[in-house]
């Protein structure tokens, strides 16, 4: 495991730390009661890691999820994304974030049916700003290094599961993010496809991509370097396994 | 994403929901097709009226010295009944006019009234008799299609010779000559000595049903009493002219009846400005109520584009949860579905355009109307189909730009 610094607040995390976030909380206001989802996470991942984040329902890993990639604000604690405190961040500069530095990857894929492969690819360049023929160039490149390099004009209803979900991942990689960010990624996937993504996974993160994966399967934990378990909105276990 | 991103998003997406699209532009289409054709059509009736009708009735450059106006839409009893009192025009009028004047015109008297024309046991009833002086010919502009119009000397010497309209002599004659034949008119024999060409009709009034007789022939006493005469036609070269000839004979008649500076004509001196102006009036009731039509189909429009966008906000939510996590903006999202709206609205916008100057050139070609398409009103359908679409596309696209991602993402 790796070395972690011991964090307060008012600090600012080691350069090499991706993901920190500093006793992070996040209630839900119900009306009649106040759920508390997430009761202060503190936790470190270092540029490069490969992390599970696993746990039973209601133990507040899609919370956490929603947090790390800047699709909700905490309500009280620090979150802070390569070097960046993004915790206290505005709507517009949240989704800028998104745009940069968090590459998601869905159960359910999310690809706009009426595009072909490669302008789903393309989408978050066109909020980047990018021009259109590097978009394209750019797009191309992501869909050859999933494997999909002769699958460039297909839609989403022409491709098989597998291929649907290495076109998301073309996506959550074409810009370079600082994290690959996947939420229950072979969930609709047989297991031998979820295999084959499993090893594209391994193979991103052997050539330096930050992974962090949330799943509720043991089996599919088990690939990654380090698996923290939630349990009731704090973290329960936070282990490194024998690579 | 730039307003091109967003504007080609939005023709995929139309053209991806094509009956849906169709549906949803209708509206804006009804509205500017009908506007652009409206507009053309008050164009043409407003032409037509100043242009055909007003110089078919008086001539260009053409007053006439009248008891009353020929034209008289929408006149009050008492009004009627004062022109009613005034005093006749004489023939002795038309004389000291004609003898006044220092601008050179050409004149013409004129009186009218219905009769019954008959040839052998043949009638022509409801046929318009004129009499006229030799000029009326060249003033009403009347070519002649077959023999020659009656003389000066003629017209003097009160010689019952008669020229026919196109419609009369078809009537009485058929496809024979009718020229050397004599006609009767209130029991006198009249020679046919010509023909005028066909002057088709206005309006649906066929303008071809009448004789023109000269104006001191015995027919005169079945128009007017002795010495009185309907109208007195002068016919100047220029409307500069025709404006110094009109207060020159202001100037006789008010001598001739010894009016006073202060009190009024009782006479009028008529133009075809009178028609122009009650034409006018009503094409100002036109331009008033088409833009009804048009705002009642521009809103109808607008609404049904606005619930076809709020059924696409609802449909794609998901698709704008996706996006947003992806990185787009509210002011993205609201700037995709805006340009939506507006395409449709201006895609609706461009086929009204089309269909309203097809209609336009239809009615150009089944009816007398000269229609016109006017290009202010291309210009403004253009401006209000893609209005439309902003102003309907606001509140569904704002209601898209505030969904909260995580919300639209887990939505099935």
């Amino acid at each position: 495991m790796s070395t972690v610094q011991l964090f307060r607040t008012g600090d600012t995390p080691l350069p090499d730390v991706i993901i920190l976030t500093h006793k992070l909380t996040r209630e839900y206001d119900m009306g009649s009661e106040l759920v508390r989802a997430l009761r202060g996470v503190s936790v470190q991942i270092q540029k490069n890691e490969y992390v599970a984040v696993m746990g039973p329902s209601g133990s507040g890993k899609s919370t956490l999820m929603n947090l790390i990639g800047c699709l909700d604000t905490p309500t009280s604690g620090e979150y802070w994304l390569n070097g960046q405190k993004v915790s206290d961040l505005a709507d517009d500069e949240l989704a800028r974030i998104r745009n940069k530095e968090i590459g998601f990857v869905f159960q359910t894929f999310n690809l706009l049916p009426r595009a072909d492969a490669l302008h789903n690819v393309e989408l978050p360049l066109i909020y980047a700003g990018m021009s259109a023929r590097s978009r394209r160039d750019r797009a191309a490149h992501a869909l050859q290094r999933v494997g999909l390099g002769d699958r460039m004009d297909h839609r989403p209803n022409e491709l098989s599961g597998g291929q649907r979900q290495r076109v998301a991942i073309a996506r959550a990689l074409v810009n370079e993010p600082s994290i690959l960010l996947a939420d229950e990624p072979t969930g609709n996937l047989d297991s031998t496809t979820g295999l084959e993504i499993m090893a594209l996974f391994r193979e991103l993160h052997d050539s330096g991509q930050t992974v962090v994966m949330v799943t509720h399967e043991q089996d599919i934990a088990a690939h990654a370097a380090r698996v923290i378990t939630l349990r009731d909105g704090v973290v329960a276990t936070d282990q490194a396994r024998a690579a | 994403m730039p307003f091109f991103e967003a504007f080609r998003l939005a023709i995929q997406t139309i053209r991806a929901q094509k009956l849906k699209s169709g549906f949803s532009l209708l509206g804006v289409f009804i509205g500017v097709a009908s506007l652009i054709a409206a507009w053309s059509i008050a164009n043409g009736v407003n032409r037509y009226m100043t242009e055909k009708f007003a110089q078919t009735l008086y001539g260009v450059n053409t007053f006439q010295l009248r008891r009353r106006p020929m034209f008289t839409p929408n006149v009050p009893d008492s009004v009627w009944r004062a022109w009613a009192r005034r005093p006749r025009i004489r023939f002795s009028d038309a004389e000291a006019i004609s003898e006044g004047l220092t601008v050179p015109v050409m004149t013409a008297w004129q009186s009218s009234d219905q009769v019954t024309v008959s040839y052998g046991n043949k009638e022509a009833r409801d046929i318009e008799l004129t009499t006229a002086s030799e000029r009326y010919f060249d003033i009403k502009n009347l070519g002649i299609a077959m023999g020659r119009p009656f003389t000066g000397e003629e017209n003097r010497s009160g010689a019952p010779v008669a020229v026919l309209g196109d419609a009369v002599a078809k009537r009485l004659f058929v496809d024979r000559t009718p020229l050397g034949k004599s006609v009767r008119i209130g029991g006198v024999p009249y020679r046919v000595i010509g023909v005028v060409e066909h002057q088709g009709s206005i309006l649906g009034f066929p303008l071809d049903r009448f004789v023109v007789v000269p104006a001191l022939s015995p027919a005169q006493n079945l128009v007017n009493p002795p010495g009185i005469l309907d109208a007195f036609l002068v016919k100047a070269r220029s409307d500069p002219e025709m404006r110094e000839a009109m207060s020159q004979a202001e100037g006789i008649m008010r001598g001739r009846r010894h009016l006073r500076p202060k009190q009024d004509n009782n006479f009028v001196l008529d133009t075809s400005e009178g028609v122009q102006r009650f034409w006018a009036g009503i094409s100002r009731i036109l331009v008033t109520v088409i833009p009804g039509i048009v705002v009642v189909s521009l809103v109808i429009g607008g609404i049904v584009i606005m619930n076809i966008m709020l059924m696409a906000v609802a449909e794609r939510t998901r698709e704008i949860g996706l996006r947003k996590s992806l990185g787009a903006r509210r002011r993205d999202v609201l700037r995709q579905f805006l340009a939506e709206s507006t395409a449709i609205a201006t895609v609706g916008a461009a086929i009204g355009i089309f269909a309203g100057i097809g209609l336009t050139i239809l009615i150009n070609k089944i009816s007398p109307l000269p229609a016109s398409v006017s290009p202010a009103s291309v210009v403004l359908g253009v401006i209000m189909g893609a209005g439309v679409g902003v102003v309907a596309g606001v509140y569904p696209a704002s209601r898209a730009a505030k969904l909260d991602p995580i919300t639209a993402l887990r939505q099935e």
